[in-house]
């Protein structure tokens, strides 16, 4: 028996990072938005690793934050260790990554929901979607309340049918011991989407006290920090904590295989597929058999709790063996476990079936976000989110949705390839995931995005503001070291001289000796008489885009090229299997992707080059 | 698509002749041509199924054929095809095509049914390119050439080098992506040495490309000298050597505009004709115009000096235009007897033959010449060779992304801007063995087999 509880625009089923941010970017584009979570107390949670960022996760954080976000804010405000990773390698692959506080980044985001306007938070468990006509029209809670919507968006994580595995034990749970989510997922296969199941893990929390620090390598975070959002400020910003690092030994190894017949993943009990990118201990150890040793980091879980956290040491063996394991290791052989290591499986959807705009195609107004299309990582799964929520609120609104391109971001790289090729595994992101990594720099997430959150109305017009002020002051600085010269003295000599590069003869361009590698733009400020006092941020622009100017471009042609078979789209609702030449398999995938380009008809696995150039000729010929 | 017919074997007399019939009503063509002796209709039979029986014309009997069925997609083209063999010789072979197009088929263009597989995706474009080639093919050289690249010798080499690119940016891809991970660093010496090997690999496939061209395309060649020394004797010697002349050279027949001699494995294009019978005039007008530019714009001379008289002074005046070209000394009429001043004009070349156009003696050693000024040597095309320009180019572009990666390295860049170009050369190896489609790849897929139309 069902009752009335409101209406809203918007329903947000599931309160972690995806829900969050696709509920916040609803509410604040005006939607009455309401958010359900089966518990309020695991709003925003980090059931795994209390961290953000990382290679790749750090730049979705950026554009998450430039399109007008959260993540990066409550990263900035929670932090409590941050690195910039890579920093010898290259800006295209600088990735900022933090250790946060678990507990007061889910009270920030909880606030921060709770104060937002529009924006309804309900503790309850959604058990039913109403569809008719082929639209959403509804949800139903598991207690029998129903609210009239015009979108939902799913964004259940691992609560889904979520079951946790420990060794020969398994129950069913959602993460964290909360409870699963139980009712959704018929009802979702009752409405035409197909679902499968993924499994992913988390390691043991163990007690500070038992563990020997000084036996292990010593981590701590940068000098200078970098912080997440463009608009915090990275003044005042400081690290509270180290974290450390230890190997595996053959002891450890041994500990393992000789218990893998009580692991459920060897002995079949887990159906779920696991992330490639992600492995579990015993994974690692039976497939790279010949690694004599295992990195792990030992990262603190809060500045008010004493619970470390053990990553690489994801498990889903026995607790017995946990421990046994976990003793063989230098610093932790006498370490106390306070929770155990868990596999978990969940139901997720093939995000084949989703729109680009991440909307499911059988069912309009339905939208997935995060896990439960596939992903894997909170930052995964609030860029998705904030996209979903972007969505459903211009739909209602009847405004022009948001696709943003592979080229513009890697929100973009990612939303493509999930709905394009779909995904075997939990979907990780990784730089090598982007073919324009030079262009999709963590440091101009925000010339890449804010012009486009602040269209959408996420971004406020000061931000906008700022940004062009600060494009026009690297532009204006590019033009005046390009043009400005520099004349040769001992001094400047000397100083090109122990940076392992050749002195000047004559004078040159400024912006010449800024293109050597070895040289920085502050090496050469002594020396350069004109030069203006610049914020740090337009200082490393216009480094940057000096010193990478040939390759930029480089990428900015291959990203030309690739738009023109971008802008051959396709029409919807095609029946491939009646184009001439394709082969079986390709017109199968074809039908069950719609690709909206030839681009995008590309990039399905299982087309093949030989497909792709039958449907450009097909669609010559359908507009001849 | 529509039905097309073609006799797919040599336009000449021979033991059988195939007529091709393809497209979606070929059977029902061919079931209107050919009336099989077991009494089942051709409508009737299966694929890959063949019947004995006559092919006949609105009831006028032909000839007694064999006539075998494809079922689309198990055919050469993809689509449904029948071939029917019959008798050897032009009268039969023709009866029959125009009986097919009678009934319903349209004359197949040249490489359509080539064409159609591969808009069928029964080839790929590289293997169509192939194909083409070997269809065009002007001499033994040239098709061995052709089928080496069908074979797949260029794509595995260019496979090879594309995989060690792949290793090196999956190498670089996994240092940039697990930082904290004990992955190996990439040190720039193993970049460095990897994309020299690399360089080597791809300089070697287009080294010898000029050579193929020469062998596929021919030597652009004019046959200069005074009147009377026996140009016009060469000239029909050359082309009565063996006359297999070719002038499939696109919108030209031999006529107007060239005229094509095969001189044993290579094909010279003896330009304009007219003016080869006129070159008698050749010497006289030596200060004309037109008479330089030809010279000036020859791949090969071909100097023809008479050996049974001295020298005169409009040999003299030739010898000096001809500084700096490629060319040959044509010493001809051993047979009259040669006379010493002879020597004060070989002295000024480096590739000389003796020959009697009259007696056709000594020509073999002219092809020999020019192969060595050429320096084509058949096994050079044993191994690897690049076809056309779009694979050149590739080939090309990837190479200079290798070998401006490579001076990235030497100046200390980092690796992510390393890795941009060492993609691009990447990149460029996929377009060329297909497994890349962008836009200029499809530019060229309508250039090339006019699709669309």
């Amino acid at each position: 028996m069902s009752y009335k509880m409101g209406e809203f625009d918007v329903a947000v089923v599931g309160a972690g990072h995806a829900g969050v941010e696709a509920a916040l970017a609803s509410a604040r584009l005006g939607c009455k938005t309401v958010m359900f979570t089966i518990s309020l107390d695991q709003i925003a949670n980090m059931p795994c690793n209390p961290s953000i960022g990382g290679t790749a996760k750090g730049h979705l954080v950026r554009e998450i934050d430039a399109l007008g976000g959260e993540m990066g804010k409550a990263a900035d405000k929670c932090f409590i260790q941050s690195r910039m990773l890579n920093r010898g390698k290259g800006p295209a692959v600088h990735s900022l990554r933090v250790q946060a506080d678990r507990v007061m980044y889910h009270n920030y985001m909880k606030q921060v929901c709770e104060n937002q306007e529009n924006l309804s938070l309900k503790q309850a468990e959604v058990s039913e979607i109403i569809v008719k006509d082929g639209k959403i029209s509804g949800i139903i809670t598991s207690l029998g309340a129903e609210y009239s919507v015009k979108a939902v968006i799913i964004a259940t994580g691992t609560y889904l049918k979520g079951k946790i595995h420990i060794g020969e034990t398994s129950f069913e749970s959602g993460p964290d011991s909360a409870l699963p989510s139980r009712g959704l997922s018929k009802s979702l296969i009752d409405n035409g989407i197909e679902l499968r199941r993924f499994k992913t893990g988390t390691p043991c929390r163990v007690h500070k006290r038992s563990i020997d620090f000084e036996s292990m390598e010593c981590q701590d975070g940068d000098e200078t920090i970098v912080p997440f959002s463009f608009e915090t400020i990275a003044e005042n910003l400081e690290n509270k904590v180290s974290c450390y690092v230890t190997y595996t030994n053959s002891n450890t190894h041994e500990v393992i295989l000789s218990n893998l017949d009580r692991s459920p993943l060897y002995s079949g009990r887990i159906e779920g597929v696991g992330p490639r990118y992600c492995p579990s201990i015993e994974d690692k150890v039976v497939r790279f058999s010949d690694k004599p040793r295992h990195q792990l980091f030992v990262e603190p879980m809060g500045l008010s709790t004493e619970e470390y956290y053990l990553q690489g040491m994801s498990s889903s063996l026995p607790e017995d063996v946990q421990l046994a394991f976990l003793r063989t290791i230098k610093g932790l052989e006498n370490v106390e476990i306070m929770r155990p290591a868990y596999a978990i499986e969940y139901d997720c959807c093939d995000p084949v079936q989703l729109l680009p705009t991440l909307e499911f195609k059988k069912v309009k107004g339905l939208y997935g976000a995060g896990q439960f299309n596939g992903s894997s990582g909170y930052e995964e799964a609030a860029a998705q989110g904030i996209v979903a929520g972007i969505n459903s609120a211009l739909k209602i609104q009847g405004r022009e949705s948001l696709i943003l391109q592979r080229a513009s971001s890697y929100i973009g790289t990612l939303i493509d390839d999930l709905v394009t090729k779909g995904c075997s595994d939990p979907y990780r992101m990784m730089t090598s995931r982007s073919e324009y990594r030079l262009i999709l720099r963590q440091d101009n997430a925000d010339q890449r995005l804010i012009p486009i959150g602040y269209k959408i109305g996420l971004v406020s017009k000061e931000r906008l503001d700022k940004l062009n002020q600060k494009i026009s002051l690297t532009e204006k600085e590019i033009r005046r070291v390009s043009r400005g010269t520099i004349s040769p003295t001992d001094e400047l000599n000397n100083m090109l001289e122990s940076k392992g590069t050749s002195p000047l003869k004559t004078g040159c361009k400024i912006a010449e000796l800024i293109k050597r590698p070895q040289i920085s733009y502050s090496d050469i400020a002594p020396f350069d008489n004109e030069r203006p006092d610049l914020p740090d941020d337009v200082c490393e622009q216009v480094e940057l885009q000096i010193k990478y100017k040939g390759y930029i471009e480089k990428q900015l042609v291959q990203i030309e090229q690739a738009h023109k078979l971008e802008e051959k789209i396709l029409p919807q609702n095609t029946d491939y299997s009646k184009i001439h030449g394709l082969r079986l398999e390709a017109a199968e995938k074809l039908n069950k992707v719609q690709p909206v380009s030839i681009a995008q008809a590309s990039r399905i696995s299982g087309v093949s080059p030989a497909d792709v150039s039958m449907l450009i000729v097909w669609l010559k010929r359908e507009k001849e | 698509m529509s039905t097309i017919a073609a006799i797919s074997t040599p336009n000449a007399v021979g033991g059988i002749a195939v007529i091709r019939i393809s497209g979606e009503n070929a059977i029902e063509v061919a079931d209107k041509i050919f009336n099989p002796f077991h009494g089942k209709k051709v409508i009737e039979m299966e694929g890959y199924t063949c019947a004995y029986g006559i092919a006949n014309n609105d009831g006028e009997r032909i000839d007694d054929c064999i006539l075998t069925v494809f079922k689309a997609p198990h055919s050469y083209t993809g689509e449904d095809t029948v071939e029917i063999s019959c008798h050897g010789g032009l009268f039969v072979s023709r009866k029959i095509l125009r009986a097919a197009l009678k009934n319903g088929a349209t004359n197949a263009e040249a490489g359509e049914f080539t064409k159609r597989a591969f808009l069928n995706g029964k080839i790929d474009l590289t293997q169509a390119e192939a194909v083409m080639d070997i269809i065009s093919a002007k001499s033994d050289l040239e098709l061995k050439m052709a089928e080496n690249l069908r074979g797949g010798a260029i794509f595995r080499k260019t496979e090879k080098c594309s995989e060690r690119l792949l290793k090196l940016l999956g190498g670089l891809a996994a240092w940039a992506d697990y930082p904290d991970e004990d992955i190996p660093e990439v040190e720039p010496d193993y970049i460095r040495s990897e994309l020299e090997v690399s360089a080597r690999e791809l300089f070697s496939l287009i080294e010898y490309y000029d050579d193929g061209r020469i062998i596929r395309d021919g030597v652009q060649t004019v046959i200069v000298g005074r009147p009377n020394v026996g140009k016009s004797t060469l000239f029909n010697c050359l082309s009565g050597c063996e006359r297999s002349i070719v002038t499939d050279i696109a919108g030209t027949t031999r006529d107007i505009v060239e005229e094509t001699v095969r001189l044993g494995d290579i094909v010279l294009r003896l330009s304009d004709t007219a003016g080869i019978h006129d070159t008698d005039d050749l010497i006289e007008n030596i200060g004309v115009e037109i008479a330089e530019k030809t010279i000036e714009s020859a791949e090969l001379i071909i100097a023809v000096f008479d050996g049974s008289c001295p020298p005169t002074e409009d040999d003299f005046k030739l010898i000096k235009k001809l500084k700096n070209k490629k060319c040959i000394a044509v010493i001809n009429k051993l047979d009259a007897g040669t006379v010493p001043e002879f020597k004060k004009i070989e002295n000024n070349f480096i590739h000389k033959v003796y020959i009697s156009a009259k007696e056709n003696t000594g020509i073999n050693k002219l092809e020999s010449a020019i192969k060595e000024i050429f320096e084509i040597y058949p096994e050079n095309f044993s191994s690897v060779l690049v076809a056309n320009e779009r694979q050149k180019c590739c080939i090309e572009k990837a190479l200079n992304c290798i070998n401006e990666a490579i001076a990235a390295v030497d100046s200390g860049e980092m690796l992510d801007a390393i890795n941009v170009v060492v993609d691009e050369a990447e990149q460029h190896l996929l377009e060329l063995t297909g497994e890349k489609i962008t836009d200029a790849v499809v530019d060229e897929v309508f250039s090339r087999f006019c699709v669309g139309k």
